[in-house]
């Protein structure tokens, strides 16, 4: 028996290993484990899955006959115009799910827990975004399978499609860090998954996701196509060779890729820094 | 020399509320620490200082050698901390847990791996290893919680109330894991609420109240310090305390325990601080006798850390749930819930 407790100090085994490295690692193990909460608790994803089929459907066949894109009106137009939306409005949802997760693990102790680790700082909240990461691809691969289903085709070959999908990935995680402040700022796991969802309602619909966005009332114009999720979206259009890309003169809507990138990128480093300061100093 | 666990002036505000307001604390290798006080009274604040995950506003703090506001991930490689909340990820399995655990105390996978498997074996895990932490009892999740603590052996340990809850044959298990960590040369700092199991495991007690040390010394210096026996009675009839009451008052020892006699209505038994040995229990009982209280037991006492307690800060120690703290006093501690 005192062999297992052993001898204080007797350190099992710590591998010597340089700061980066320590980061990756850290990362992977927290990735790994949220992973495999997600696996032990299925419903979750089932629900993010339910949700854009939802939307996709709903928006598909209710609004489907009344909405012009162009000049046409035909619901098989809108259809094609809609997934882009769709797809960028899922992928930035994900931000609810990091920011209950992270407030969960506040909740419950166990950031107290990784705090006395040694580990890398930001890892926790790398680990969960990365995650999110997987189960944003796993979201997105089903909903392309529908979306194909109800009529979305891509006309600009597979590369351009992937790369279509490399930006919601970019967008998604990028919005995951997001979820990760809110999730170090609030009181309840509760409060994370409202405090999450509600600002993405005003972001995904200010902008040329569901609607053509020239057709807002123009004040809202400029906010819609400098919303960094319209570049997303604008640039997924593209990507795809769907209808309804915007031809504004605002310069996101005309380098819709690098806007998308940089908007994303611009997120990461700004909602990352601000995320792992809070972490720093964060207690139960 | 200092010892594992130094602490000077350590003051800690949140808003208003100072919870640490000048703790200075040292902890000799090799011994255990108890931090005694009531909730609120700082003990989990000094813990998190010390465990680097608050910073103090002002004061030092050295574990392992090692200085804390300094070096804090330094620190992290040479502690192990158990919680009062067991903080275990329940959706993981026991086995899981603990392989995480080691790997970010950046063991590698496969001797964390190996750990794990020894620890779940040795805190009766082993039929439990996988199946998530959800599936566990209360006692199973606070045993996984303390292994992932014990994952590197650390040389400095805290544990923040690790039996508040815990059922008598669960705290007396952890009692037994303590005291062997100890025999293998770990230092712990243990906060608890409860005065006899720090009477039991502590090899010095600090008594903090309002976010100050109010008291420290070893179990028998602080009775000492707290004064002599007390006189115990128990009478038959409930009507006749009040009576019993007056007659003790007069042996009362002013000072002490507030010179007062404490009351427990539904045992009917009144204690008081007194000098005099037996030879004052003989006039106590004739006292009585004569204003006709009649006694069922009556006798003499050391005084035990509940009146240390009582005596430093003018109220009983306050308590967790009824069933945790039956089990701590084991029928040693008494409640004294009706002190007047």
């Amino acid at each position: 028996m005192t062999t297992v407790l052993g001898t204080a100090g007797r350190s099992a085994d710590p591998r010597p290993r340089g700061a980066v490295a320590r980061s990756v690692g850290d990362s992977l193990v927290i990735a790994r484990r949220n992973l495999i909460r997600m696996s032990r608790i299925p419903e979750m994803v089932i629900f993010g899955l339910i949700q854009p089929i939802m939307f996709v459907v709903l928006f598909s066949y209710v609004f489907g006959g009344s909405m012009q894109i162009g000049d046409s009106t035909s619901p098989n137009v809108y259809r094609e115009f809609l997934m882009a939306g769709i797809f960028a409005q899922t992928v930035t949802f994900a931000t609810a799910g990091a920011g209950a997760g992270i407030a969960d693990d506040m909740h419950k102790g166990l950031i107290d827990r990784f705090r006395s680790l040694p580990m890398a700082r930001g890892a926790v909240l790398t680990g969960r975004t990365l995650a999110d990461l997987v189960q944003t691809t796993l979201t997105l691969v089903v909903l392309a399978i529908v979306a194909l289903l109800v009529g979305w085709r891509i006309h600009e070959g597979v590369p351009k499609a992937l790369g279509a999908f490399a930006l919601l990935l970019l967008l998604g995680y990028a919005f995951s860090w997001i979820g990760a402040l809110i999730g170090l700022s609030v009181r309840t796991p509760e409060a994370a998954t409202s405090g999450g969802l509600i600002w993405l309602f005003p972001v995904t619909f200010i902008s040329n996701a569901f609607v053509d966005s020239s057709k807002l009332p123009g004040w809202l114009q400029p906010v819609a196509e400098w919303n960094p999720f319209s570049a997303t979206v604008q640039a997924c259009r593209e990507l795809f060779g769907n209808p309804g890309v915007s031809t504004s003169d605002a310069w996101p809507m005309q380098h819709p890729v690098w806007a998308s990138l940089l908007w994303s990128v611009l997120i990461v480093v700004v909602f990352r820094t601000l995320s792992v300061r809070k972490y720093r100093s964060a207690t139960a | 020399m200092p010892g594992a666990i130094h602490a000077e002036g350590l003051v800690k505000t949140f808003g208003d509320v100072r919870a640490l307001d000048g703790v200075d604390l040292d902890v000799p290798e090799g011994t255990v620490l108890g931090l005694l006080g009531p909730n609120g009274a700082g003990k989990t604040t000094a813990v998190r200082v010390l465990t680097t995950l608050i910073r103090p506003d002002s004061g030092r703090a050295v574990v392992a050698g090692i200085d804390v506001l300094g070096r804090p991930d330094e620190v992290r490689r040479s502690i192990g901390l158990s919680g009062q909340f067991a903080a275990v990820d329940e959706y993981l399995t026991g086995r899981e847990n603990l392989t995480m655990v080691g790997q970010l105390y950046q063991m590698r996978a496969k001797a964390a791996k190996a750990r794990a498997g020894e620890l779940l074996e040795r805190f009766h895990l082993a039929d439990a290893a996988d199946r998530p932490a959800k599936t566990y009892s209360g006692g199973m999740r606070r045993r996984l919680d303390l292994a992932a603590a014990l994952v590197v052996s650390p040389p400095v340990m805290f544990m923040d109330e690790p039996t508040t809850g815990l059922d008598p044959r669960n705290r007396q298990e952890l009692w037994e894991v303590i005291k062997e960590l100890v025999a293998g040369g770990t230092t712990l700092l243990l906060t608890t609420q409860y005065l006899e199991e720090a009477d039991h495991l502590a090899h010095d007690i600090c008594v903090v109240d309002h976010g100050r040390v109010i008291a420290r010394g070893t179990s028998d210096q602080l009775k000492a310090q707290t004064g002599g026996e007390r006189v115990e009675v128990v009478v038959h009839e409930p009507e006749m305390i009040a009576d019993a009451r007056d007659v003790l008052a007069r042996y009362g020892l002013a000072g002490i325990g507030h010179g007062e006699v404490s009351v427990e209505d539904h045992t009917r038994r009144l204690t008081v601080p007194v000098t005099g040995g037996a030879k004052l229990l003989a006039e106590v009982i004739r006292d009585l006798d004569a204003v006709g209280a009649e006694i069922d037991d009556i006798g003499l006492r050391r005084p035990t850390l509940d009146d240390v307690f009582l005596s430093l800060t003018g109220h009983v120690a306050d308590r967790g749930e009824e069933e945790g703290e039956r089990a701590a006093g084991g029928g040693k501690g008494r409640k004294k819930e009706d002190v007047t």
